[in-house]
Parts: C-alpha cells; structure tokens; sequence
C-alpha cells in the first residue's frame, strides 16, 4: 500500500512530526489488545501516502492545530502528553476545521486495514474476494406470525 | 456524419439496458451511446485490501467526489441530499446495493387514495409482466408470499437472515409489525452465467462476483448478442431536431474529444432522473428554445430523492458486520397512508445487515462513542459487527420548485452545462422522516439494541432520481405520453426514472426497468405507426 519515495512526499519534515503525533493521538498503541498504533512506521507510511492528494487542506489542519498548542501549552503539538494531544485532536475535529476529518477517516482507512489489527479483531487479514465469507442462514420459521396476520396491502 | 440509426439509446444503465434488449428482436440497427466504460470486476474493491477506502474514493457514490473522467459534476449545493450516480455500462446499478422491491398497486393511484399529486396514467396490473419479465433477466431471489404485496414468483431463494436479520425480524415480531425477506437482485444460486453470492459484503462499490444483477452482466451480453452496438466513451451534447420537429439524432463527443452527429430514426433517453432533463434542457433550438421535448416547462421540475432516515442499533452480541449483502429484510408495516398519522403516503424499511472495520470507526470516531487516545480500542470493540439497524425509505411527493437546471458557470470535461440541483425537503417529508426514526427506535430496542445511532436525512443519499420527465396524458401537465414518448416530438422516448410521476416509497430500479420493457413492448406494438 505505501510506496512512496521521500522525494514524492509533499509533507515537510515539521508537518509530518505533527501528523504522525496527531494520529498516533487519536489511535494509540494498546498492549491489552496487542495493537500498534497508527503511528506504527508502517500505518504511518500508509497514511501519509494516502493523504498526499489532501496535502493542502491537512496541512493547513496541522498548521492550526501546531498554533493551537503554542497558544494553549506554549510548546509544539508532538511535545505536548498523549491525553493533551488528544483532547486538542478532538476539539479541532468538532470545528469541523477544514482537512482534519479528511485525515481522521484516512487515518481509520489505513489502520483498520493493517494486518496486525485485522488479526486483533478475529478477522482473516484478506480482502473479501475471492473466499468471501459464511453466513448463517437464520431462523425462517420467525415469518410464522407475519404469515398469520394476512395481507395488509391496499387495492385501490 | 455516421450512417443513420434505426434507435439511438443515450445511456446504457437500468433502463437503456433493458429497452435495448427487448428491442433487439426487431433486428432493427440499435446503438447505444454511454460516456462511461466497461467495468472489469477484478478491479472492484473487494477484490483489495483498501476496499472500504475506494468507497470514498474512485468507487464513491458522488461524482462529485468520484471525479473520474467519465463523471460529469453536479452543484447540488442548495439541496439537503445529494446526487448519488455511476457512470459506465450498467450505470447506478454497478454500485446499487440490489434491495429490488416493486410498487404496489396503491403507488399508482396516490390523486384518488389520498388526494395528493397525481394519478400515473398506468396501473400495477399494466406493469405485471414487465416486472416478471425484468425479474427473470436480472434474476431476483426473494420468498413468494409477501402479505405487503398481491401474489409474485420468485427466481431463487432470499439471501440468508443471518444474525443480524434474525435480531431485528425478532424486533418486528415483539411489535407485530410486517417484515419479509427482501427482494433482492442478488443471485443466491447460479444463474444466467453468474455465480452465486458468497457474501462478500461490499455490494455497493461493484460485486467483483458477479452475484448482483447490474446492467453490464445481465442484460448487456443478451442484447450485444442480438446485435445491439454499445459505443463507450461517447457522451452526447445535445439532441438535434429537424424542420418538422422530429429528432434527428444526437451531437456527440467521442473518447478523443471529437465531436460526431450519429443520425437516427428514433431517439430514446435513458440517463436518469439528473442525466435526462440535463441533456434535454441542452438540446435547444428555435423550435424548442427552452429544451427539446419541454413545451409543458415541466422538464427538469418536480424532482423527487427519496428522503433516507438511518436508524442503527448497537447490540451487546456480535452479529454479522462486513459480511453478507448489505439488504436482507424489509418492512411495510407503515407503508400504506394511515389517516391517524400526520403526513400522507409512507415508507419501507430497508435493513441493513452491518458495517465494515472502517465504517464502523468513522461512525463511533465522528459520533463521540469512540473516544480520540486512551479507551479508543475498548469502545470500538463494543460496536464492531455489533451494529445493525435499517434505513427508511419515504416516499417524496412532487413538487415543481424541486428542480434540475442548468448551471450557468460549471461545466463538464467536454464543456457541457451541468446540472444544479434546487431541492428542498417538505414537511411531509420531514414529519415521514421522524415517524420512521421513532417507530424503527422500538423495533431496534426490542431487539435488543441498548443504543441507537440516527441521521435523518441522510446527506449523501440522493441515490433515487425521480420525476423531471414525468409521465401523463395531457400534455400541458406532463412530459411524454402513457408509452414513453414525447408529446412534442414524436420520434423522442424517455424510458428512465424522469418519467416517473410519483417516487413510491420503495428503491426505484425495478420499476425503471419494467417501464422501460413495456415502453419497449408499446413501440413494438406500433412499429407501422409509431409516429402517428
């Protein structure tokens, strides 16, 4: 999925810093349920080269979110703690500021695709074709009752 | 110039596919135009591990945010729901989810029933055949016995309930309401060349499969075989019409931007609800200086979406998420006009079997029951394949300030005026839109669910494009006759979803294209005196 090569990248040194701190905010690495992070090196190198059509708009979103933390903590977003990097993810996703939900649903495309994950979740890390999946039939004799009721169509 | 045409057909999706194939059989000289491709699905996204991204992307439901060469743009900015589309062979069946119900008898009567827009100068009976007809070639699977609809076959068996169809029918059973597995244009046996579904999931960005009925593997090869020419990459600019004000074909733009007249005898119109009064609002002369075929001022107005109400339930038991087609039951329990109610005319329920491992992020990230950091894993863990819901389909009455025009600045890839879209919802609708989230809100609590995530109406879901060519007998209040053609120009068809006069409160694809048959079977009927 990523192939990309440095020269390609349209993000600056600092702008990656800060999307790598800001999606690794919004999923972190969990040890409970043996998952990375999407800040994970391979996670990122998706996300990055997924997000590289919205560079303009996401870039803008790091930059204010860059300006949100000097004002608030008075050092740059990778600097600030987890919970505090989180909580200023959230409240720019809440404004709705232009690029920021365009890089969280990206960032939730390239994790929940990722290997480790999917195998986290009980699910075969495949695409759906060509194996597909089994699906119970389900119980039939539950249209019992709307067979009893009769027709309740009208005939004009 | 080309050699003329016995039948040009402009558009080769629902409707353009099934009137090219019952016309076949005249061995009359029939091409049909398409802007779009051929699909190959070993390109569809379940065939990938991104395939719920490409649903966002190159397989989006939006042109807008499709954006692909073959797309022409649409400004639907001052309309609360927004134009859903596919542009190919097989048009918005490739990407269509295949829930595949008729009208009911009552849909073609709403003057006399409830006293509201008007009566189609049809009737359920005259369509009958039609819808078996269409059900045996694009094969539909169901269960005969419906008590929502008078007696229909089935071709194969319906889809499995599954645990999520099962959970919910248990809801409609604790209420006593109507449900019924869904008819649907999705092969649960082989058939026709296809194989059957194997559950993949993604219905809705192509089935790679080759289980669900689009246009492109069902009718297509039948009508290529009888000797219809699909030409791809060929969209049409604007019908021509000649001194005595009859179509004489089409200006087009083939795949290298050159442009060509394709001369023809007759001309039918089969883009759609969008597509069609786009093309014949551009096709002006000083014959017809507001449009071809528009005399009445009618073309363009009295578009109907049908409004969408989602209601998901979360539910404490894993159900059956990504896996599966997407339909699997219905329900009509509100479907007929109750006067103890405070709108006229109703809904179905369409229930949706779950949702995939990004699907269900987004929905829980951008709804605040996932949080952002610490408990994220632990809270998508409560909704993963654990949400199951419906959608409520409600029917839109017509109203002529809903619009298509064209817009004065945006244009296509070949610098065509595309379409703007005016709509705005009605309380009828609105009022529809609330019974149908309050009323599924039991359903799911009875099944179980503890939390119930809702969006009335849904953004993104303008997939049903109704009405701007509607149907009638008089020609001052419609666009084209009882049989499809135009009461201005008699060598003109629209087979599609514009001729609709009422939207029903069901998905429109099966009766786009029984239409299209029994417009087909009028012209073959007539054939000596077809312009007369």
């Amino acid at each position: 999925m990523a192939d990309t090569i440095a020269s390609d990248d349209p993000f600056s040194g600092d702008e990656r810093r800060t999307l790598l701190a800001l999606v690794g905010a919004v999923i972190p690495a969990s040890a409970k349920h043996a998952v990375p992070g999407a800040d994970d090196p391979a996670i990122a190198a998706d996300i990055v080269a997924t997000a590289r059509p919205y560079h303009e708009t996401i870039a803008a979103a790091l930059s204010h979110l860059e300006s949100m933390a000097m004002q608030r903590f008075d050092t740059g977003y990778a600097d600030l703690d987890p919970v505090s990097r989180a909580r200023l993810a959230r409240e720019l996703t809440r404004s709705r500021f232009a690029g920021v939900g365009t890089l969280v649903t990206i960032t939730a495309q390239c994790y929940y695709r990722d290997d480790r994950v999917m195998q986290s979740l009980g699910m075969d890390a495949r695409p759906p074709f060509p194996q597909g999946f089994d699906v119970p039939q389900g119980d039939w004799s539950l249209l019992d009752p709307v067979r009893r009721r009769g027709r309740i169509y009208k005939i004009p | 110039m080309t050699d003329s045409v016995d039948v040009l057909i402009v558009g080769a999706g629902a409707s353009g596919a099934a009137v090219a194939w019952s016309l076949a059989e005249t061995r009359m000289r029939i091409v049909c135009l398409e802007q779009g491709d051929w699909m190959n699905p070993l390109e569809y996204p379940s065939t990938g591990r991104d395939w719920e991204a490409r649903g966002f992307g190159d397989m989006s439901i939006s042109p807008n945010r499709r954006g692909r060469e073959t797309d022409y743009p649409v400004n639907d900015a001052n309309s609360p729901i927004s134009v859903a589309n596919f542009n190919a062979v097989g048009g918005s069946t490739i990407l269509y989810a295949g829930h595949f119900p008729r009208f009911h008898p009552s849909d073609f009567r709403v003057k006399t029933l409830d006293g509201v827009a008007d009566d189609w100068p049809i009737d359920y009976q005259t369509l009958e055949p039609f819808y078996a007809e269409n059900d045996r070639m694009m094969g539909t699977s169901g269960l005969a016995g419906d008590p929502a609809y008078p007696p229909k076959e089935s071709v194969m068996p319906p889809v499995p309930l599954g645990r999520a169809g099962e959970a919910i029918a248990k809801g409609f059973n604790e209420l006593g309401w109507h449900w019924w597995p869904s008819d649907t244009a999705i092969a649960t046996e082989a058939y026709d060349g296809r194989d059957k579904c194997i559950n993949l999931g993604a219905c809705s960005s192509g089935c790679a499969q080759g289980a669900k009925a689009s246009t492109d593997i069902t009718y297509w090869p039948h009508a290529v075989r009888a000797g219809v020419e699909v030409r791809t990459r060929c969209r049409v600019r604007e019908i021509a019409v000649n001194g005595q004000g009859m179509a004489s074909g089409v200006v087009y733009f083939d795949r290298d931007g050159v442009e060509h007249f394709q001369p023809a005898e007759v001309v039918i119109v089969a883009c759609n609800g969008v597509g069609t009064p786009r093309l014949l609002l551009n096709s002006t002369s000083g014959r017809f200086p507001d449009g071809i075929a528009n005399t009445s001022g009618l073309v363009g107005r009295n578009l109907m979406f049908h409004p969408y109400a989602s209601i998901q339930g979360v539910f404490d038991e894993p159900l059956d998420g990504y896996q599966g087609p997407g339909v699997c039951i219905w329900s009509q329990e509100f479907y007929e006009t109750d006067p103890n109610r405070d709108f006229v005319r109703g809904y179905t329920y369409e229930i949706n079997r779950g949702r995939g491992p990004v699907a269900t992020a987004l929905a829980g990230m951008f709804s605040d029951r996932i949080p952002f950091g610490d408990g994220h894993h632990d809270a998508y863990r409560q909704l993963f394949k654990r949400i199951a819901g419906m959608v409520g389909i409600c029917e839109d009455l017509p109203e002529e300030h809903n619009t298509v025009t064209l817009d004065p600045e945006l244009t296509d890839g070949h610098g065509i005026p595309a379409p703007r879209i005016d709509y705005t919802l009605s309380e009828n609708s609105r009022r529809m839109l609330d019974h149908a989230v309050a009323r599924a809100t039991e359903v799911l609590e009875a099944a179980g669910a503890k939390d119930v995530i809702t969006e009335a109406p849904i953004g993104v879901g303008g997939w049903h494009l109704m009405g701007t060519a509607r149907m009638g007998i008089d020609p001052e209040r419609s666009v084209v006759n009882e049989w499809g053609r135009s009461h201005d120009v008699r060598n003109l068809f629209i087979v599609d979803g514009s001729i609709f006069v009422t939207s029903a409160g069901v998905n429109p694809t099966r009766t786009i294209q029984a239409l299209a048959l029994y417009i087909a079977d009028s012209m073959k009927n007539r054939l000596a005196n077809l312009f007369d």
